[in-house]
This record gives structure tokens, C-alpha cells and sequence, in this order.
């Protein structure tokens, strides 16, 4: 085509204990809508972050397109003031916009070579043209708060047309518009492309990268894995590429067959504080011996399930069972006496209470029981053998039952969690059991990986039910009976473990059904 | 039938503008600092650090001038601690915030033991004191010339300063940047705008203006040095700005309001009627509490009128979210 207008070399970025970014390289030409594609965790908003100065790169360099020589220059990007300075602008995903002030306040935001005392008619009158250039029409005095998400998105694009930018990064952008939006702002992005724009185009969508794209770049663990032309691609390879890689695991799934019903959500729907639908309509069930994985992009409403599934957040409409009893309007306490326990996804913030030792991170579910509790007082010689048995049942290492539970490694802190939900469950008022996992073994090396598995594995086959949420697709295939796809808060479909391959789960949690069932 | 005379109201009043003006100046500054997101609690220990500095200045050098920029400039310093505990080392504002209050309260009381000829006490010394100048002509209008036109040096001052600094943080570019530091600092450091440099500068202000508010207490409205002479009015000028909903030109009002309390209490006992002085003197917090329900309670309100969204939020780029 024409020349480069960005390219990145070997850009390496280390996060505490991982490496996020392992010599990348990336390339995209001037006037050209580029597809970055990637499971989650795959480096694609470090990368970005690292050319935007949020994030500085332990290695690599930048070059971009000087339009004096017509040829690419190294350029050196250590804060977001430099990154603007060379054009460069990213739309992020949650956007950054002033909610009190208005577009214009927003768009002038960081130019230092307005007036001193701003004239806002001339600006307004900028960004009025500005807008009907690109067809992004927006009343530049209204307030952000006043916008809707679609109309603020505009304004993050506006703001960096404002500021001239040639290379504009969407992370995500369309994760929040609806369908129409969605093609409205393809339409935009394709007008900035004509006009010699270099665009960066973030999507798990694969549709909007067949339909967008000229050509889109797949990371997966931090590296590039292929950049191809779109043109020459089906939907089903840049999947391959997104999750696709030579797996060998074990299927330990539990074999017996399920029982009652544990769980039953029917036609539940949940809005955040914003007003915004976070799950849509959710039918699922989980029956006793049973794991139902639920799979999906993180965000798309798989922490929303688990806190309806736990009692957190109570559903506005529909209605949640728990061992055939209705649940709905229910505290997370009552879940609890029910027979619900919960593996949280963020077992430092909501599973321990890291400056209490280990032995009180035990308990902390068990205080009700007689033989810990009796009265006021704790009985100290229970409570130290039945820690120590959890212990020692539990694997956990530990100095001894008075460290402080933040001064163990992860996966024995997930081990403590671990033995306390399970634990607990035997303690309620029937034998309805649910354990509800959320991301059980992330961050945990192989043997506790390994552990964990087998251990929510076990109790599935001793009568409990499982609704395990993971971003990890092999752990789902390998230990879930059935699972669950979620994508921008609805469940698109679930499916037997026993009879699905990565690529279809990958097409699903795209929003694609895979075509032979259409 | 007294109450309702023109004069007393005036009288009042005038005693309202003289207790007023160090409000204002402590308000003002606390507005810069928390429109910048940063809560400093410190505003007493600022203010009364201004009083003894300014008050010891002033005697020594037998020059006003000079004791109302020591105040300004030890009120800074004081903020500085401020900026380098909850900026740079990103700690809590509240506790740092409380102990500047607390650390500039002993340390006034003990320079108030010291500052004086060779070592003294400045209690009871008499130094010079910022002195009413009437201003020809428009002095002499009825009532309101003595309370508007006779006044000192720092008050005419705020009839310039308040205007510029309402006018500057609405309309000007830097207000502009202060503002959306203040409410979203992720937003502003991704538009090229500094969020530290603009914190610690808007914070050291806020301390300049508490220092100068303080100067003001020991060099006209209670000329001298007394210990605890501020009396808790850094946590009058902290629940004013909330009253006058970040806003320098209400805060004014706001100011006149909460002085003039003190001064109706005083004038309503000399007429024989019975308010007593402790519901009086709850009147700023009460109304604060009044105005903080209503503008938290309407969202519209809130978003217009409530705080700056990040205030008291330490801010570090590159977090992991």
C-alpha cells in the first residue's frame, strides 16, 4: 500500500513476575484500519499503553511517520503529553473524560496554546466542523454526564482529532455501542483511514474485523503470532490464532450422573449502578455432580453471574433457586445457610482477610458452628485442631496457623479459600451443595493448579454443584460437564464439554455461532 | 424594635467583614487545593503557623508588609509537607491532613514562647497592626461605607482577588486543567497535563492563602499573639468551602454568614434577647451539614455544585487495572 505510519520493534514489558509483551513487533501503514486481536491477557492494551506513555517498555522502539521526509522516524515516548506531541491518540476503553465539564472543556483538555483566557466560540466553532467531517455531530456545550455512552465515545475520538492525531488507537470501542453505533463508528473509521489516518483497532468482535480491517496482527501470550491480511482470512483462522495452540490436558471431568437441580437462574437480569444491563435474560442450571464452566472474554458478565450466583447482588427480575428453594430477594448470608459457597476470582481483596493469621481465615465461615463457637468465646483447642486439620488435609504451607494469611504464596492462599468454602459446605441445614469458583486457578503454578482442580473435581463427585468461571478454556474443556458461553451479558449458548473443540468455544464467546449450527 | 434598626445591622455587619476576611483567605486557598483533588485538613495548623510567623515578623522588622509575606510563605511550607506525604508518597490525606493541623498548632505555641526580644514570649507584646484605611469620599456613604470602604489592606485586597480567582479556575486554560485534575486525573494525565506538578502547585497556594488568613487574626482582627488565637477557624473555612460549594465568590457570603454569627450573638445579648451562644456558634457547621445533604441529594446538583470527583484520591499512573 503506502507507507508506514507506525512500527513498533521488539517492545518487551514486564509486569511483577510476568512478562506481558516479548518482543513484539507491529506494524501498521498510513491509512490503514488495523485489527489487533488477542484472548485477554494477551498484551494487546500493554502494547498500546507502551506507544500511548502510560506504560514505559524495558526494551523495543518506536517509529513513526515523519511527513517531512515521508520515511519513519525513531521517536522516544516516555508520558502521555509525548505520545500526543508525536500524534499519537488512544481512545480507551473506559473513557477518559471529565464527567462534570462539557465536550469542549474535555477536547481543549492538556493544549497549552490556547489563551490564557480560552475562547470557547472559536473552539466550538472547530469542533462543530470537526464533527460533521467525520460524521460525529455532538453539541459541544452539553455537559459529559448528559451524553450516552455512544456520544461520549464520539467526544474521546473528537478530542484527538482535535489535537490532530494521525495515529489513533480504539481499545475496544465498540465493547459499549450497540449494533448501530458499532457500524456508524466503522463508517467514521473508515472516512479517518481515507484521509491517511493510521488507525489501531482493538476487538474480540471477529465480525467487525472482517467487515473493518484491512489487515489485523493476533497476539497471544505476549508475542506476535501472525499479522494477515483480513481480506485473505476466514473468521474461523483468526480464531485458531486467538486461542489456537497445541494443547495436551487431561480430561478429568467427574463421571457420574447428575442429580437434582443445585441451582436453577431463571430469566435473570442485572444492571449496574449506572444503569447499564449487565446480564441479560440468563437461563442456566447446575445440577448436583455436576461443573457447568462458563466461559467467555472477561467483562462480559461472568462476575455478575457469580455475585447473582452467591447472593451478592440480588436480581432485579427473574429469579434464582438454590436447592429448588427460592432465593431471589435473598442476602449473600442466606446463600450461605443454603449451601452456597464461593472460590472468589480476587482471593487477596474478597477471599482472606490477609492481616488476620491463617487460623482465623479458616473460621471465618465456620464462627456459627458450636464446637468453634459455643457462646462468646471461642474454644480455642477446637478451633487449633480443626485448623490444623485443614492444613494438613489442604496442603497448605505454612510456617504455622498463626502467619498472617497475606505472608503465603498465592496458591496456598487459594488453598486456605479453598478448604473454607469446602469446609463450610458440609456444615448446612440440607445436603444441597453449590460451589461457586471464579477463576479458581489463576496465577497458580501447575501443582496447585493441579490441586485445586482435582479438589473441586472430588467434591463434584461426592454430590456438589459446580459453577466454575475461568478465562482459562482448556481448564473449562478439561474438568466442566457443560459449559456456558457468555458474551455482553447474555449466555450465547451452552454446550456438552465432551463435544466441543477450542475454535468453537473461541467463535462463542465472539458472539459467532458456529456455522454448522446455524 | 433595636433589632430591626438599619444600624445595628451595619455594626454587625461590619464586625462580620473583619471577622470574614481571614475566613475568606483560608477558604480561597482550600478551594485551590481541593479543586485540584487534594484535601488538606490542614487548614488550622496552616492558619495559626501564618499568625505566629507573621505577627513575630511583623514586630521584629516593625514593617506589616513583611509580616503578612512571612505568613504567606510559612502557610506554604506547611502545605508542603502536605504535597510530599499524600503526592508523592501517596498516603492518606485525612491522617496527614490532621497531623499538619496538629503538628502546626504545637509548633506555634512553642514559637510563641520563643519568638519574642532574645527569646521571649510574644504574648503581649504590641506590634503594628494593619490599620483601617478609609477610602475618601465613598466611606462616608450611609451604613454601608464604614462597612465597605474603611477597612485594612488584606481586606480591600480580596475585593480583587476573589473575582480573579473565580474568574480564573471557570474560564482560563490553567483553571480549566485544575478543575480536570481534580475530577479525573487519569483523563488529564492522558492529555498531556501534569497531574503532580499541578497538585503540588495548587496545594502550596491553598497554604500561602491559610498562612496570609492567619496574618490576618494576629495583625488586625485580634492584633498580638495569643496561643490558639485561630480558635478552630481553619475548620470554619474547611466547612465553608463545602457551604459555598467550591465556589470563591459564595464563599464570601459564606464568610460574612459564619462571622457575623459571633458578632449578631454579641449585639443580641447587648438588646436583651435570649439565643444562646452555643446554638449560635453551631449555626456554620449545621448550615454546612444543610447544604452538603442538598447538593448530594440531587444528582443534577451534585454534578454542577458537588465535589470534585477525585478529591482525596491519591493518583499513580501506572496501575494495573
Amino acid at each position: 500500500m503506502n507507507s508506514i505510519g507506525l512500527k513498533m520493534e521488539g517492545i518487551v514489558k514486564d509486569f511483577p513476575g510476568v512478562r506481558a509483551l516479548d518482543h513484539v513487533d507491529f506494524i501498521v501503514n498510513k491509512g490503514e484500519i488495523h485489527g489487533l486481536l488477542g484472548e485477554n491477557g494477551a498484551g494487546k492494551t500493554t502494547l498500546m499503553s507502551v506507544l500511548c506513555g502510560l506504560y514505559r517498555a524495558e526494551a523495543g522502539s518506536v517509529y513513526l511517520h515523519d511527513s517531512n521526509t515521508d520515511s519513519e522516524r525513531e521517536v522516544v515516548i516516555s508520558t502521555p503529553r509525548e505520545a500526543i506531541v508525536c500524534g499519537v491518540g488512544m481512545v480507551h476503553q473506559h473513557f477518559r473524560l471529565v464527567q462534570s465539564q462539557t465536550v469542549l472543556e474535555n477536547c481543549i483538555l492538556g493544549i497549552r496554546d490556547t489563551n490564557l483566557v480560552v475562547d470557547y466560540k472559536a473552539i466550538e466553532k472547530d469542533i462543530i466542523e470537526l464533527g460533521k467531517r467525520y460524521g460525529m455531530e455532538i453539541n459541544p456545550e452539553a455537559y459529559i454526564w448528559e451524553l450516552s455512552v455512544g456520544e461520549q465515545q464520539r467526544v474521546e475520538i473528537l478530542k484527538m482529532l482535535y489535537r490532530d492525531a494521525e495515529i489513533l488507537i480504539m481499545d475496544e470501542p465498540t465493547a459499549v455501542l450497540t449494533p448501530q453505533e458499532a457500524r456508524l463508528l466503522g463508517e467514521t473509521m473508515k472516512l479517518m483511514a481515507i484521509e491517511d489516518k493510521t488507525i489501531v483497532f482493538i476487538t474480540h468482535k471477529l465480525d467487525e474485523v472482517i467487515e473493518f480491517t484491512h489487515r489485523s496482527t493476533v497476539l497471544r501470550d505476549g508475542k506476535n503470532v501472525s499479522t494477515v491480511d483480513t481480506g485473505n482470512t476466514t473468521k474461523r483462522e483468526l480464531a485458531n490464532l486467538m486461542v489456537g495452540r497445541d494443547v495436551v490436558f487431561s480430561i478429568v471431568r467427574p463421571n457420574i450422573s447428575p442429580g437434582d437441580y443445585v441451582m436453577e437462574m431463571r430469566g435473570v437480569s442485572v444492571y449496574d449502578s449506572r444503569g447499564v444491563q449487565t446480564l441479560k435474560d440468563i437461563d442456566i442450571d447446575v445440577k448436583s455432580g455436576e461443573i457447568l464452566g462458563v466461559a467467555g472474554v472477561s467483562g462480559n458478565g461472568q462476575k455478575e453471574l457469580a455475585e447473582v450466583a452467591t447472593g451478592l447482588v440480588g436480581c432485579k427480575n427473574g429469579s434464582i433457586y438454590i436447592g429448588g428453594r427460592d432465593m431471589s430477594d435473598s442476602s449473600a448470608g442466606k446463600f450461605i445457610k443454603a449451601g452456597v459457597s464461593h472460590i472468589p476470582g480476587d482471593r487477596i481483596g474478597v477471599g482472606l482477610v490477609g492481616n488476620l493469621p491463617v487460623s482465623d481465615n479458616l473460621i471465618l465461615k465456620s464462627y456459627q458452628i458450636k464446637e468453634i463457637c459455643g457462646g462468646l468465646l471461642f474454644n480455642q483447642r477446637f478451633v487449633h485442631e480443626y485448623v490444623d486439620r485443614l492444613i494438613d488435609e489442604y496442603e497448605v504451607v505454612t510456617p504455622g496457623r498463626d502467619t498472617l494469611a497475606r505472608n503465603l504464596s498465592g496458591g496456598n492462599q487459594q488453598k486456605m479459600v479453598l478448604a473454607r468454602e469446602i469446609e463450610s459446605t458440609y456444615r448446612c441445614y440440607d445436603d444441597t451443595r453449590l460451589i461457586v469458583a471464579v477463576y479458581p486457578t489463576r496465577g497458580l503454578d501447575v501443582g496447585a493448579t493441579e490441586f485445586v482442580r482435582s479438589r473441586l473435581v472430588k467434591q463434584c463427585s461426592e454430590g456438589a454443584g459446580i459453577l466454575m468461571v475461568s478465562d482459562d478454556l482448556e481448564e473449562i474443556i478439561a474438568i466442566s460437564t457443560r459449559i456456558a458461553v457468555m458474551y455482553s451479558g447474555y449466555i450465547v449458548d451452552v454446550v456438552k464439554a465432551d463435544c466441543v473443540t477450542l475454535e468453537d468455544l473461541g467463535m462463542l464467546m465472539a458472539g459467532e455461532r458456529p456455522i454448522d449450527e446455524i | 424594635m433595636q433589632i430591626v434598626d438599619i444600624a445595628f445591622w451595619a455594626s454587625v455587619l461590619s464586625i462580620a467583614m473583619a471577622a470574614g476576611t481571614s475566613l475568606v483567605y483560608a477558604a480561597v486557598g482550600e478551594i485551590f487545593a481541593e479543586k485540584s483533588g487534594v484535601l488538606n485538613l490542614g487548614v488550622e495548623g496552616m492558619m495559626i503557623m501564618g499568625a505566629v510567623t507573621g505577627f513575630a515578623a511583623a514586630y521584629h522588622s516593625g514593617n506589616v508588609l513583611i509580616g503578612v509575606v512571612t505568613g504567606g510563605i510559612v502557610g506554604g511550607f506547611m502545605a508542603l509537607i502536605h504535597c510530599f506525604v499524600t503526592i508523592t508518597l501517596l498516603a492518606d490525606q485525612v491522617v496527614s491532613g490532621l497531623a499538619v493541623t496538629l503538628l502546626g498548632g504545637g509548633l506555634a505555641s512553642f514559637l510563641g514562647q520563643r519568638l519574642g526580644v532574645d527569646g521571649t514570649p510574644l504574648v503581649g507584646l504590641i506590634g503594628p497592626r494593619l490599620l483601617e484605611i478609609p477610602i475618601p469620599y465613598m466611606s462616608d456613604i450611609a451604613y454601608i461605607g464604614d462597612v465597605l470602604f474603611n477597612r485594612d489592606m488584606m481586606t480591600y485586597l480580596l475585593y480583587i482577588v476573589v473575582p480573579l480567582v473565580a474568574f480564573y479556575i471557570r474560564r482560563t486554560r490553567p483553571g480549566l486543567f485544575l478543575r480536570a485534575v481534580g475530577e479525573n486525573p487519569q483523563a488529564a494525565d492522558v492529555m498531556g497535563v501534569d497531574v503532580v506538578k499541578c497538585r503540588y502547585f495548587y496545594t502550596v497556594m491553598g497554604g500561602v492563602f491559610a498562612g496570609l488568613g492567619g496574618v490576618h487574626l494576629s495583625l488586625s482582627y485580634t492584633p498580638g499573639w495569643t496561643e490558639s488565637i485561630t480558635g478552630g477557624r481553619g475548620w470554619i473555612a474547611v466547612a465553608l468551602v463545602i457551604f459555598a460549594t467550591w465556589d470563591p465568590i459564595r464563599s464570601v457570603f459564606g464568610a460574612l454568614l459564619f462571622g457575623g454569627v459571633n458578632a449578631i450573638q454579641f449585639r443580641m445579648q447587648a438588646v436583651g434577647t435570649n439565643v444562646p451562644a452555643a446554638l449560635l456558634n453551631m449555626l456554620p457547621y449545621l448550615l454546612t451539614i444543610v447544604v452538603l445533604v442538598i447538593i448530594t441529594y440531587f444528582e443534577g446538583l451534585r454534578k454542577k455544585l458537588g465535589a470534585p470527583d477525585a478529591l482525596g484520591l491519591p493518583y499513580i499512573r501506572e496501575e494495573r487495572v
